[in-house]
């Protein structure tokens, strides 16, 4: 069958071509018209919220860090400031092969598996996008040199500046300016995280952990223009960080330098208050560390021979020492018994070596065989620290006076009002027997409370101020580290400041000071040693604490014992007697004598603080 | 019997071309001419801003140009018969191509799209195809008579698809698209009866579906992302995002030539290629999206008055099919870009940086002044 013959039709066929151009075209206007209305849509009606977006997109809230305050002692030293310091930090987002990164870095500068590992913990831990992971602190400058040269086969290593907290004389000061360190877990929970968003230390311990507030400042903020990778382009506008307030302490660097020095190789802790304004001038606890290893990461290796020495370098004596005071408190016990009647200038004891409760088969001996004689009087008593006469006043003063006097001049309660930490270490009564071990109170505890001993306990820092508080003649003496000029800071840590211990007969505090000075100054005081040639007169009282119990019928035998179960060695005591201006209290563990190891320690500070005292500004000068 | 036939109508008989007074010096267009150098520079303007001020990019996108215009100028002076007679080889010749692709070509990204043969610089077989596809369906129409069979049909989609086919194989969907409808408008504007269309539009629609399972994971992703952009917004849904942003931040005047932050601060992806209008909008604003709008329009509109007036069904049909798909090339990436449609690899037309496509654009426009200036003298 033939094809059917099909003639085109030119003009049948260009009509319907007209027909179908003409529809395309009608489609084309609507198409276009749409997009038209979709860019008016988006440019026009939807403007103001792209062009935020846009804004948001490219602009970003940096905080800024505040630097922070730095602190001083009395005579304007510095005891810690901020250095700059460079740090190696790591990008990720920038690095091409982190790993290779990593290995390419150690080729060139020395790190540490142990510093690899933290910057690994740290880089699991941080989300944020293009943050600065820090691998290594403190580079040297050879290292920044080595470095430099190399940055450009090693993206997404950086080097950052950053201010440091430095110590200059942390050996020294380190248990009174404590140290910051990075903020951990716990600390961020309870900082205000606006404040602290780039901030990495704070203070953890001593007057940097207590003035934190003031000395961290106010957060500051720029605005800059990022591009999608969040590099900073440039800075648009900025609100200035406030610096933290600067702190002067009451603490004088020299004094501290001569405690320090008088404690050398041994274990203990030295308090000087000054008794006017009860500034701590110094207080150094004995083997001390350098808290510039805590700023940026202590190495586990020094942070476990520290945490492991059996000295204790990190235990702050001076205040979370609890020590029996012994006889340091003869005096306030004297005094409680003069002001209570129980005792006069004239009432005298007879000592044979020992004594003896009714109805107790116990020996109480005095600490020299034989006694101190038939007539022992209180001045007597507290000149040759004899422990009879007060088993004696104790027992007739009983418990519930001693536990009130004592408690005037502080003792059971931190003395020091901004140092973190402070101990409130033990002054027992019956109540507090009871609440702590449930059973009543005896006699004999009473006699072994009233010569310091048994349950009876104290920090050094609580008998320098009870001390103070005794040689400024029972007005109350408040111990600070803060200097008298920065009220501001004091007003929020203000406390009920103890009432003034006042006596019935006023007298009773020359009595004493008389009989405390004579402890010093007179052929049978026992610290008679560190009277001689000295230009003022000394009011001190030595003692000497048990650490282990002596059974009845034995004898204490220091060469016996194992070296830290000796005696501490105490002393307490304030001068010029006449117009006291500083009071010291010195603790040394396992020293044994009062008066031959602890007493001279006393004297050093006071001839440093009563004769070269008198040109302060000078002397220190001088020294440094 | 074809002879016979095409002695018998004046429209295929002598046809030296006449120099005309103006419009037909070396056979260019210059209504068309004048509105594509008008765009193009804008594009470079647009182009410096975009490729961050890139002298490089400016040098070798100007000489994509200059090429662009030498084939444009080539074309033009090829007699539309020509290719008419040529349309089965050169057909024949592209799949060829398309298959050679699929066997040993090379590229980018996962998707293989270039060819090289040794001699000849590296090309895209599947930017012949653009022209090839439609040159071939209007000659094998333009020899039938009108409106078609429905065998006529059948073998004209089958070009089609073979092409398409080969094409989205390499994968590249954009073209794929756009080589599918310059088939199709050859079709639709032969005169397909609207009974095939409905029956066909019915039968697309139901098989949307079926699309579904047979597009690749990314194209899948695409057109969630369209739905809905904020379900990935830094990863599948940036793109669409960052756009939408710039273009909707430029507002009426824009932020001002070399001003966009979206653009230059890399917030916007690929702002020197495929989305180039989130630049243009964004920093010259509504103003400049509607000044460039209103080039394409008139371009199109020079395009239909050349396909209209064109004698002959072969040239009517290329002319009217390379106009549209002028026209597609803009509303896929102007509706991609402006989170309308799923992100497709079109670039926007005369604008975009980029060689390959823009030769390939220029040289159907030499097509078209080619159709323009070989008219019979009876039309003249």
């Amino acid at each position: 069958m033939p094809e059917p013959l099909h003639l085109n039709n030119p003009l049948a066929e260009r009509r319907l071509f007209n027909a179908r151009m003409a529809i395309c075209l009608l489609l084309v206007v609507l198409m276009a018209a749409g997009l038209i209305a979709r860019a008016a849509y988006l440019q026009l009606f939807q403007h103001d919220q792209y062009a935020t977006l846009s804004d948001e997109n490219r602009l970003r809230l940096q905080p800024v860090a505040p630097t922070r305050g730095l602190i001083y002692d009395r005579n304007g030293i510095l005891l810690a400031d901020n250095q700059p310091s460079f740090t190696l930090v790591v990008v990720r987002e920038r690095a091409k092969d982190l790993d290779q990164l990593l290995l390419d870095l150690q080729e060139i500068i020395e790190i540490s598996d142990r510093e690899i590992q933290r910057f690994q913990k740290r880089r699991k831990r941080s989300g944020a996008f293009f943050a600065s992971l820090p691998l290594k602190f403190k580079l040297s400058d050879e290292e920044i040199a080595t470095l430099a040269v190399n940055q450009h086969r090693l993206p997404g290593a950086e080097i950052r500046a950053q201010l440091v907290r430095n110590y200059p004389v942390s050996e020294l000061t380190t248990h009174v300016v404590g140290y910051v360190g990075r903020i951990n877990e716990r600390e961020l929970k309870k900082i205000d995280r606006v404040q602290y968003s780039v901030t990495n230390h704070i203070g953890k311990t001593g007057i940097e952990k207590f003035y934190e507030s003031v000395l961290h400042g106010q957060v500051g903020n720029q605005k800059v223009e990022t591009d999608a990778q969040g590099r900073v382009l440039r800075t648009l506008d900025r609100i200035d960080p406030v610096p933290g307030d600067d702190i002067y302490l009451q603490l004088d660097i020299e004094l501290q330098r001569v405690a320090d020095k008088a404690l050398e190789g041994r274990r203990g802790a030295v308090v000087a208050i000054e008794i006017e304004s009860g500034g701590v001038l110094a207080m150094v606890s004995k083997p001390s560390f350098d808290g510039n290893k805590f700023v940026t990461g202590i190495d586990s290796k020094s942070y476990n021979q520290l945490r492991d020495s059996l000295d204790l370098p990190m235990f702050n004596r001076a205040i979370r020492g609890v020590y029996p005071p012994g006889s340091t408190i003869k005096p306030f016990i004297g005094l409680a018994g003069l002001d209570t009647r129980v005792v006069n200038y004239y009432s005298r004891v007879r000592d044979p070596g020992w004594y003896q409760l009714e109805n107790d088969e116990r020996f109480y001996r005095d600490w020299k065989k034989g006694g101190h004689g038939w007539t022992v009087n209180l001045s007597q008593a507290i000149i040759e620290s004899c422990d009879t006469y007060f088993y004696d006043l104790s027992f007739k003063l009983g418990i519930d006076q001693i536990h009130n006097y004592l408690g005037q001049f502080g003792f059971g309660q931190p003395s020091l009002r901004d140092l973190p930490g402070e101990a409130s270490a033990t002054l027992p009564s019956r109540g507090w027997k009871k609440t702590t071990y449930g059973k009543t109170w005896y006699h004999g505890e009473t006699l072994l409370a009233g010569i310091g001993q048994g349950y009876f306990s104290a920090t050094p820092m609580q008998l320098a101020t009870a001390t103070a508080t005794f040689g400024n003649k029972g007005k109350t003496v408040q111990a600070r580290l803060l200097m008298t000029d920065q009220s501001s800071h004091w007003s929020k840590l203000d406390r009920q400041k103890l009432p003034d211990v006042e006596l019935k007969n006023p007298q009773d505090w020359d009595y004493l000071f008389k009989s405390m000075e004579r402890v010093v100054h007179s052929p049978k005081g026992t610290a008679r040693r560190i009277g001689v040639g000295s230009e003022y007169r000394i009011a001190g009282k030595t003692g000497t604490a048990q650490v282990v119990g002596i059974r009845q019928g034995e004898e204490y035998d220091g060469e016996a014992l194992e070296e830290h179960q000796r005696d501490h060695a105490l002393f307490v005591g304030f001068a010029p007697v006449q117009a006291p201006k500083i009071a010291v209290a010195v603790v040394i563990e396992n020293g044994e004598h009062g008066s031959s190891v602890a007493a001279p320690v006393a004297r050093k500070l006071f001839d440093a603080y009563l004769l070269n005292g008198l040109i302060p500004s000078l002397s220190s000068e001088e020294k440094l | 019997m074809r002879k016979t036939y095409q002695h018998q109508f004046p429209d295929y008989q002598s046809r030296k071309p006449l120099p005309g007074p103006l419009k037909t010096v070396a056979n260019l267009d210059f209504i068309l001419l004048f509105m594509i150098v008008l765009l193009s520079g804008f594009g470079l303007v647009v182009l410096y801003s975009a490729s961050e001020q890139s002298d490089a990019i400016m040098v070798r996108q100007s000489s994509y140009l200059a090429a662009a215009f030498g084939g444009m100028f080539i074309l033009a002076q090829i007699d539309p018969r020509h290719l008419e007679r040529l349309a089965t080889p050169l057909f024949i010749l592209g799949t060829a191509l398309l298959i050679a692709v699929l066997l040993m070509g090379t590229g980018a990204k996962g998707a293989q799209r270039w060819l090289a043969i040794p001699g000849l610089p590296r090309f895209q077989p599947s930017e012949l195809m653009k022209l090839v596809v439609p040159i071939m369906v209007a000659s094998y129409l333009a020899r039938r008579p009108l409106p078609p069979s429905l065998k006529h049909l059948f073998f004209s989609c089958f070009f089609i698809l073979v092409s398409v086919g080969l094409i989205a194989r390499q994968p590249d969907l954009g073209t794929s698209i756009l080589i599918g409808a310059s088939g199709l408008f050859v079709i639709f504007l032969a005169g397909v009866p609207w009974k095939v269309i409905s029956i066909a539009l019915i039968a697309a629609l139901a098989s949307l579906p079926g699309l579904w399972f047979l597009m690749r994971d990314y194209q899948r992703q695409r057109v969630l992302t369209l739905l809905d952009p904020e379900r990935d917004p830094l990863g599948a849904g940036w793109n669409t995002i960052q756009s939408k942003i710039a273009i909707g931040s430029g507002g009426m005047e824009g932020k001002g030539w070399l001003n966009g932050t979206q653009s230059h601060l890399d917030f916007l992806p690929e702002g020197h290629t495929d989305f180039i209008i989130a630049v243009l909008g964004e920093e010259l604003g509504f103003l400049g999206v509607l000044s460039v709008m209103v080039l394409y329009l008139l371009i199109v509109a020079r395009g239909s008055y050349i396909a209209l007036t064109a004698d002959g069904t072969f040239n009517r049909l290329l002319a009217g099919s390379i106009t549209l798909t002028f026209f597609v090339y803009v509303f896929v990436n102007v509706g991609m870009v402006s989170g309308l449609l799923p992100i497709v690899g079109v670039p926007l037309p005369l604008v975009s940086q980029g060689g390959t496509s823009l030769i390939t654009l220029m040289a159907g426009f030499g097509i078209l002044m080619s159709i323009h200036s070989h008219r019979s003298l009876m039309q003249q």
